[in-house]
């Protein structure tokens, strides 16, 4: 730059203030840092943050026929308390979505340690075949089970086919059995990942270790992989468990009558019912409920992690 | 205890990974007790051999028996050796502790004899009272005594340590040659060790094999190898060393007498298995060290080579100078140690210098290798 154009530059308070600015972006990686995070704060903020302090004040507040009464009140959280049925509701959406995790987990598992431990080359190949599921629609893969367990579905013709069976077998589906295998299903890749990570970040010099001091290959996965893969169990524990329980459309078109969760019913509080501040109620409580569990499910694998030293 | 020497056995072993043999019919016998060192350049087949002898690697062809029990086809778990790894391998989520008694476990011992073994092998590596410091929380050197205590709590037959000390600083490296010299006195286990560092292999080791393409070229005790080596590659790769091509002449008394062109006639030691028949073509090899600068010709009994000072380079307590003689295709390389009031500098160079030496320091090795 030509000393001409530096004392311009010196001139211009918009060019000076641009020079500052760039230098306290040089300076200060933490300004950097914040920079490169607002628009994810913005979006936060505003499509999530608001929204949820929406459905907090909904809460408190009451449906009256058409009108909303905005006194504040705890009159929703003590009609679900003492509503037996949305308590149970909540309470079986849980336990559904536990079955679903815990199933997610246990058969994610091994195809996780099989592409981190004996797939040696086209990892990646592996790992885009494991999404492929995730290419079709969330509705379609859930319909596919609806045609794979139905009345007149794929397992029923089949076992007519075979003559096994006379009738086709009713309880395949509509119920909490379908739900569960449709949502494990569908939500096995997002438990894959996080489990292939910490597997494969595993040294294999400390399985060679474990070996050298006299485990055998069980020993060696109870008290060498296993543990040091916790994290990844736990991470898709969390991703699999917290959307689950919110579900809806699962339950809705594999489970029938008994397979129904507490999405179900906050779907039919917002639309059919007319009842925002009790939907919202139900969404605060189903929230917090997954919250407990949540710390309960991340307390106790720590708890165990200290027992199994 | 009577020193078995062939305690751990070493048969005819190959391991071939695809088309590279990395291990070729190597045969060795290691006593009980010894110290030794696998040494050679990256690539050798030193580790793929260490890694044979713990089990992690299964040999094409060959067996390997430890203490007259054939293990050649054993898992590492049921080897009574244990690895001491590069990398140390200490279990993250464990503590120091925990990571000692790992292996105790399986051993049918009670709480209170595992927690006595392992107050013991802290003792032994000096690591009392970091018992239940996380895996995470002890320095490089600290998680080597770590490694170092698990494996040794087990009391194995056979201590296998892959480049012990290539993961720690220089310093530091030094003081653990003489620890671990000195543990392994103390403790009386046979150790294996993998090395590339040939001083590491001649400070630490009782014997030394010298490893290149996976073959066995030497086994030696430190001084045999340095003093004495067999082969062109041996010597080049312990210390450095000057070769000068020459013809034998004939032997005279314990001298043997070479025609090596530029140099001349020269005297050099004799090999232990006599003199070659005149006409052979040898090389001599001359250490660094053992060439001595002078500013006159010496008398009689040595040999004496004019040569003109090409380059120098100060080290500290030593420098190192190369000298040209005519002829020759290669300066000679000169090591001395900086005790003489009279340094050698770059500005020198140029100046004529007479070089002496010794004929016993002058090696008489086979022409080809």
């Amino acid at each position: 730059m030509t000393s001409a154009a530096q004392s311009a530059a010196r001139a211009n308070p918009i060019l000076r203030l641009g020079k500052s600015v760039q230098g306290a972006l040089f300076r200060y990686a933490g300004l950097r840092g914040y920079i490169l995070f607002s628009p994810t704060l913005l979006v936060l903020v505003g499509a999530m943050c608001i929204p949820v302090g929406m459905l907090v004040i909904y809460s408190f507040w009451t449906q009256k026929y058409i009108e909303i009464d905005t006194t504040l009140t705890l009159a929703n959280y003590l009609q679900i308390f003492n509503k037996t049925s949305y308590m149970l509701l909540i309470g079986k959406s849980i336990l559904i979505s536990t079955a679903v995790t815990t199933a997610t987990v246990v058969l994610a598992y091994p195809i996780a340690y099989f592409i981190a431990f004996r797939v040696h080359q086209h990892k990646i190949v592996w790992l885009i075949l494991i999404t492929v599921p995730f290419w079709t629609s969330y509705l379609l893969r859930v319909f596919s089970w609806k045609v794979i367990l139905g009345y007149n579905g794929v397992i029923n013709s089949a076992l007519k086919w075979l003559g096994i069976v006379d009738q086709p077998l009713a309880f395949l589906l509509h119920n909490p059995t379908a739900v569960i295998i449709t949502l494990a299903h569908a939500w096995a890749p997002i438990a894959i990942l996080p489990i292939f990570v910490s597997l494969e970040k595993i040294d294999r010099s400390l399985l060679e270790a474990a070996t050298d001091l006299g485990d055998g290959p069980v020993a060696r996965f109870l008290r060498v992989t296993l543990p040091l893969s916790i994290p990844g169990v736990v991470a898709a524990s969390m991703l699999v468990f917290i959307p689950t329980v919110g579900d809806y459309i699962t339950p809705q078109l594999v489970g029938g009558p008994d397979g129904l969760m507490v999405g179900n019913l906050m779907h039919a509080m917002f639309f059919k019912a007319n009842n925002w501040p009790l939907g919202s109620a139900l969404a605060i409580l189903s929230a917090a409920a997954i919250t407990v569990t949540s710390l309960a499910i991340w307390f106790l694998t720590k708890h165990a992690r200290e027992r199994a030293k | 205890m009577s020193n078995k020497p062939d305690f751990v056995s070493i048969g005819d072993v190959s391991k071939h990974f695809g088309s590279v043999r990395a291990v070729d019919g190597v045969s060795l016998d290691i006593a009980q007790g010894e110290f030794f060192a696998l040494l050679g350049p990256s690539g050798c087949g030193k580790t793929t051999l260490l890694r044979i002898l713990g089990g992690f690697e299964a040999p094409n062809s060959g067996n390997v028996h430890i203490d007259g029990a054939d293990m050649t086809l054993q898992p590492p778990n049921r080897r009574p050796v244990n690895m001491v790894f590069q990398n140390y391998a200490i279990f993250p989520h464990l503590n120091v502790r925990e990571n000692i008694g790992y292996g105790l476990r399986k051993e049918g011992l009670s709480k209170q004899q595992i927690a006595e073994r392992v107050d013991e092998a802290l003792a032994t590596v000096k690591l009392e009272g970091l018992g239940g410091r996380g895996a995470t929380e002890v320095s490089g050197g600290q998680r080597q005594r770590v490694a170092l205590a698990r494996a040794l709590v087990k009391h194995p037959k056979v201590l296998l340590l892959d480049e012990p000390l290539s993961a720690l600083d220089k310093n530091l490296r030094e003081q653990m040659r003489v620890e671990l010299r000195a543990l392994q006195q103390q403790v009386g286990i046979t150790f294996i060790f993998v090395t590339h560092d040939q001083e590491e292999a001649l400070s630490m080791a009782d014997r030394i094999a010298v490893m290149f393409d996976g073959k066995v070229r030497q086994v030696d005790t430190p001084e045999h190898l340095y003093e004495t080596p067999r082969s062109k590659d041996v010597a080049a790769f312990i210390g450095s060393m000057n070769f000068i091509d020459a013809t034998v002449e004939g032997a005279d008394g314990d001298a043997l007498i070479v025609d090596a062109g530029p140099v001349g006639r020269i005297r050099a030691g004799l090999p232990a298995d006599g003199a070659p028949a005149a006409g052979t073509t040898v090389i001599v090899g001359i250490r660094p060290e053992k060439l001595i600068l002078a500013d006159s010709p010496p008398g009689e009994g040595a040999n004496s080579i004019r040569a003109r000072l090409t380059a120098a380079s100060y080290l500290g307590e030593r420098s190192h100078y190369f000298l040209q003689v005519d002829g020759l295709a290669e300066p000679l390389s000169i090591a001395r140690q900086n005790t003489q009031a009279q340094l050698l500098h770059e500005a020198d160079a140029g100046s004529e210098l007479w070089l002496t030496w010794s004929p016993a320091s002058g090696i008489v090795l086979p022409a080809a290798g």
